[in-house]
């Protein structure tokens, strides 16, 4: 306790003086440093609407959080009769277009001029996955919903696409080519990660992305596509709508 | 549900039924916060880190320096927060004796440390719920654990507004204590000065000092109280000098 003790000291007016000046010069200037600080922020040059240095951390924190990111970390998943009946419909880019749905194929793109055409069909053979899960959305929302589709995963394996998932990301597209998306590969493998053609246990509606959509409870909402046209691979990042727009590229859950 | 983060543009054209809507368009529109989540939410992961590391060098410091013993309440802590409080609130003439902090203080300063630790483990769970999707179900699960980290910000907003309010009320002299870090005893020719560490306190006996009892604050800068054996003969003088 003896160095809790109060301790009374005495100085002179003169002393005094200048030790508040001091503190009070040092308080003030810690005050205008940090509000330059963060005007010097937001001005720096920004990469994909956000500024560098914010940028960097966000970055930094993917590289770390990333690594909590495995295949045995998996969405709470809940029972069937949980799940909303009246899904949240929270945005139709990628949608406006008509669609010639009975002309619909996913174009995968293995390289180069080397794309695969598959129909819903072919993809509805494969073997089915229902996920129960609560999807999250980047604006704050969440809603327990019902998919039905194929693992990604599974999918990958079907069509020999073993090469393309050694790679870093797939990027997805839109066939308006108006949202597009680009995912992790460890996320796009997730076991959880379906491209999903039923909702509720019927095909999808056509606003939640009928034929086909991405499922990715690994990731908040906006990186869930609705109504995929073309999908590929790369090692560096694929253009993403919202990444543009200044969020988390990773924006990993 | 749409606590925070919610870009009310989807809300009113596509959303559901809002059930609640916490904060009022005005309330966005005078921070000029709408459509802006994205920005939002880079500064807000970005600040966590300030936050998290200002937060655990603020906890070892206080563990080191042994200040915590000045914090952390000890067993009258509880029932003379009341007395503090009812003495703030001007309902009750005196307040407790006490050390550097009061007992509401005490409470409070640990209480927000606590707070703190809150805010990150209700941050992580529902920044990486599936991630830490243990701590998210410990947690009460993902909409559990956004009600609370909201209610947490809650708190410290409202601790913030009190606690700036207090300063205003304890007058320039506490003030200057918290930016100087010495608390001014007597302001006449000669000027005293203690380290902030320790309260406004004058004690004439040495021997109840080192007890740590019979401590007096004076609520008007210059005055210097004279300690007495017994708290009741203190409290007596302090009713006898107002």
């Amino acid at each position: 306790m003896k160095m809790n003790e109060e301790k009374e000291i005495e100085i002179s007016s003169k002393k005094f003086r200048n030790k508040s000046i001091l503190s009070f010069a040092v308080f003030f200037i810690l005050i205008v440093l940090a509000i330059f600080f963060w005007k010097a922020i937001r001005r720096q040059p920004r990469i994909a609407g956000t500024p560098q240095p914010i940028h960097k951390v966000l970055t930094a924190n993917e590289k770390l959080f990333s690594n909590f990111l495995s295949n045995q970390h998996l969405a709470k998943t809940y029972p069937r009769s949980a799940a909303a009946k009246n899904v949240r419909f929270n945005g139709n880019l990628g949608l406006k277009s008509n669609l010639d749905t009975s002309a619909w194929k996913l174009k995968v793109v293995r390289s180069p001029g080397d794309t695969l055409f598959i129909s819903l069909d072919e993809i509805k053979a494969l073997p089915k996955t229902e996920l129960v899960f609560n999807f999250k959305c980047i604006e704050g929302w969440s809603q327990i919903t019902d998919w039905g589709g194929v693992k990604f995963s599974d999918f990958a394996k079907k069509y020999n696409l073993n090469v393309q998932t050694q790679m870093k990301y797939a990027g997805l597209i839109t066939p308006d080519k108006e949202y597009y998306v680009g995912i992790d590969m460890p996320s796009m493998m997730h076991p959880q990660t379906l491209l999903c053609y039923e909702m509720n246990g019927k095909p999808l509606p056509l606003k939640h992305g009928y034929p086909l959509r991405i499922i990715t409870p690994v990731k908040y909402g906006i990186k869930s596509l609705k109504r995929i046209g073309t999908i590929f691979f790369s090692n560096t990042p694929p253009p993403d709508y919202w990444y543009e727009r200044g969020y988390d590229y990773y924006s990993g859950l | 549900m749409l606590i925070y983060w919610a870009n009310d543009v989807y809300k009113i054209g596509w959303g559901d039924k809002t059930i609640l809507h916490f904060f009022p368009d005005s309330f966005y529109k005078a921070l000029h916060i709408p459509f802006r989540l994205a920005e939002g939410m880079g500064v807000h992961f970005v600040f966590m880190w300030l936050f998290i590391i200002n937060g655990f060098i603020y906890f070892l410091y206080l563990i080191i320096s042994g200040n915590w013993r000045l914090i952390f309440p000890n067993k009258n802590s509880f029932k003379e927060s009341m007395q503090v409080i009812l003495h703030d609130l001007h309902l009750r003439k005196t307040a407790p004796p006490q050390k550097k902090y009061n007992a509401a203080q005490r409470i409070a300063y640990t209480l927000i440390i606590i707070m703190g630790l809150g805010s990150v483990l209700t941050g992580l769970s529902i920044y990486k719920p599936i991630q830490f999707n243990k701590l998210t179900t410990l947690l009460g699960g993902y909409e559990w654990a956004r009600i609370e980290h909201f209610t947490f910000t809650i708190l410290f907003v409202l601790f913030f507004l009190v606690h700036v309010m207090q300063v205003i009320f304890a007058g320039w002299n506490n003030f200057q204590s918290m930016i100087t870090g010495f608390f001014v005893i007597n302001a006449e020719k000669e000027i005293s000065l203690q380290p902030a560490l320790q309260p406004v306190h004058i004690d004439e006996n040495k021997s109840t000092l080192e007890t740590g009892k019979n401590e007096l604050v004076s609520e008007k800068n210059e005055d210097i109280f004279l300690s007495e054996k017994e708290d009741d003969d203190l409290h007596e003088k302090i009713n006898e000098d107002e």
